[in-house]
């Protein structure tokens, strides 16, 4: 996207564990600004955790993580921020989830002006400015009444990427978002995150939507048992993998992937 | 059998203690809105300290409330009434002594009720919140209380309905709510049939337009 390629998460040596089991075991990772990463990988492979580590949501055992300017060293004592200051470092961080998590209680404009007006103290009448654009930007221009009770698991997930959007995010995490929509959703949801690569948002996505890593992902990513088995280009990963645990796992999703190139 | 055939009712003469019935009512009333107050402050106080994450904070509050809760309120009444003074060295008031018993014991139930309905609240709601970086103070209040406190007021309604009835409880230790009144009145006419009947219907009285409210707020809130 852009020529110069500066870097907006940097992640080294990342180790995260419950008590004796480890989780997540050494990951690597750079992010250019604009660039798309997806992380693959069997189910319990690491890669939710690895993501919500990013965010602090989990907080990782050991390693460095730089997002933008800030820096957390998780080997040094007093790194990990805390209150206000961990608020603050999230709120730069946008993060959409499997189950869609939008606030029952508060209508899809409600929930998508709940980050500026809550978190920034942004006006009302200027939130709700962003909070139509960016529904509007999403399709759901005709649903800023609704609540989340009244609107499709697909138009739910589009409300909540609205809704990380809303908070101008400098990267953008998806926590395998198509996961629990119906398979004829799925597209909807794909389809705005396709866009958001386009505009050039930095992004990470954990998913098992191999056809969107292949016409999406500027880098692939592929865990097995919390550590990185391969890394490198989408179509060297997806269509060349080198690992033979890359190769067996890529082999179930072979149909999807070779689809558009026949 | 021969008290049912001759037993003549005379609820007017126990009804023309309307001055003394008046000021059993208010005292009754005055202690259930005291006590449920005072229990409510107690139980939304300890609430949040129970979501503290230090044990030092946590587990006082947790003996606290088994405390109140695995010991039967009449002892709690009497012992405030009677012990808490001897302990302090102090002279408490009476009405004061009377109430702190049952504020207590509101507390406890009321500090469940009000943990209760926080747990009860999706993780993926506190999670989302975090995401967008917000404070704890900040999801706390714009997102997680406005749904717990809709599935707070049931428990809360029906727990209040039974402090009022606990009210009577203050019987023992001389307080002059509804039931100690009927108690004067019955030493005073010989008529207990009437008096405790008249005592039962007001407590029923106050209570029923109650519970019908209580299971309607239930119904709107499982919409």
């Amino acid at each position: 996207m852009t020529s110069s390629s500066e870097v907006m998460v940097k992640v080294e040596g990342l180790r995260k564990s419950y008590g004796n089991v480890e989780a997540v075991r050494g990951v690597s990772l750079e992010v250019d600004r604009g660039q798309v990463v997806v992380v693959i990988g069997p189910s319990g492979c690491g890669k939710s955790t690895f993501l919500r580590c990013i965010n602090l949501l989990e907080k990782p055992s050991a390693g460095t993580l730089q997002v933008g300017d800030r820096l957390v060293d998780f080997g040094a004592t007093h790194s990990m921020p805390r209150g206000r200051d961990l608020a603050r470092f999230r709120a730069r961080i946008g993060m959409v989830f499997q189950q869609f998590d939008l606030f029952p209680h508060m209508t899809a404009l409600q929930n998508v002006m709940s980050g500026p007006v809550i978190v920034k103290k942004m006006p009302k009448p200027e939130a709700e400015t962003v909070a139509r654009d960016l529904l509007a930007k999403v399709g759901l221009a005709a649903f800023t009444e609704r609540f989340p009770r009244n609107l499709s698991g697909g138009q739910q997930q589009r409300v909540a990427i609205a809704r990380a959007m809303a908070m101008a995010p400098e990267i953008m995490l998806f926590d395998e978002v198509t996961s629990a929509l119906d398979p004829e959703l799925v597209g909807e949801v794909l389809d705005v995150m396709k866009q958001l690569a386009t505009d050039g948002t930095t992004m990470i996505v954990v998913t098992h939507e191999m056809a969107f890593a292949r016409d999406v992902a500027d880098q692939v990513l592929v865990m097995d048992a919390g550590q990185v088995v391969e890394q490198g280009r989408a179509e060297e990963v997806l269509l060349r993998p080198q690992n033979p645990r890359t190769a067996s796992f890529l082999s179930r999703f072979h149909s999807t992937i070779g689809e558009r190139k026949a | 059998m021969i008290l049912a055939v001759v037993y003549k009712w005379d609820f007017g003469l126990v009804l023309s203690y309307t001055h003394l019935w008046a000021k059993g009512l208010g005292v009754t009333l005055a202690y259930s809105v005291g006590t449920i107050a005072g229990g409510m402050i107690i139980g939304v106080i300890c609430g949040l300290l129970l979501l503290v994450r230090s044990r030092w904070v946590t587990l006082p509050v947790h003996y606290y409330v088994e405390i109140f809760r695995c010991t039967p309120l009449l002892v709690q009444i009497v012992w405030f009434y009677y012990a808490l003074p001897i302990v302090l060295q102090v002279e408490l008031p009476d009405w004061f002594a009377a109430g702190l018993g049952l504020t207590l014991y509101m507390g406890a139930f009321a500090t469940e009720i009000f943990r209760g309905g926080i747990i009860s609240i999706d993780k993926g709601q506190w999670q989302a919140s975090r995401a967008l970086g917000m404070t704890g103070g900040e999801l706390m209040r714009h997102i997680i209380l406005p749904q717990a406190t809709k599935r707070m007021i049931p428990p809360f309604v029906n727990q209040s309905i039974i402090q009022l009835k606990n009210t009577s409880l203050l019987y023992v230790v001389a307080i002059p709510d509804l039931m100690y009144t009927g108690s004067i009145i019955v030493s005073d006419t010989f008529r207990p049939l009437e008096v405790y009947t008249s005592v039962a219907i007001a407590y029923f009285i106050i209570l029923y337009p109650l519970t019908l409210w209580a299971a309607r707020l239930e119904a709107r809130v499982d919409q």
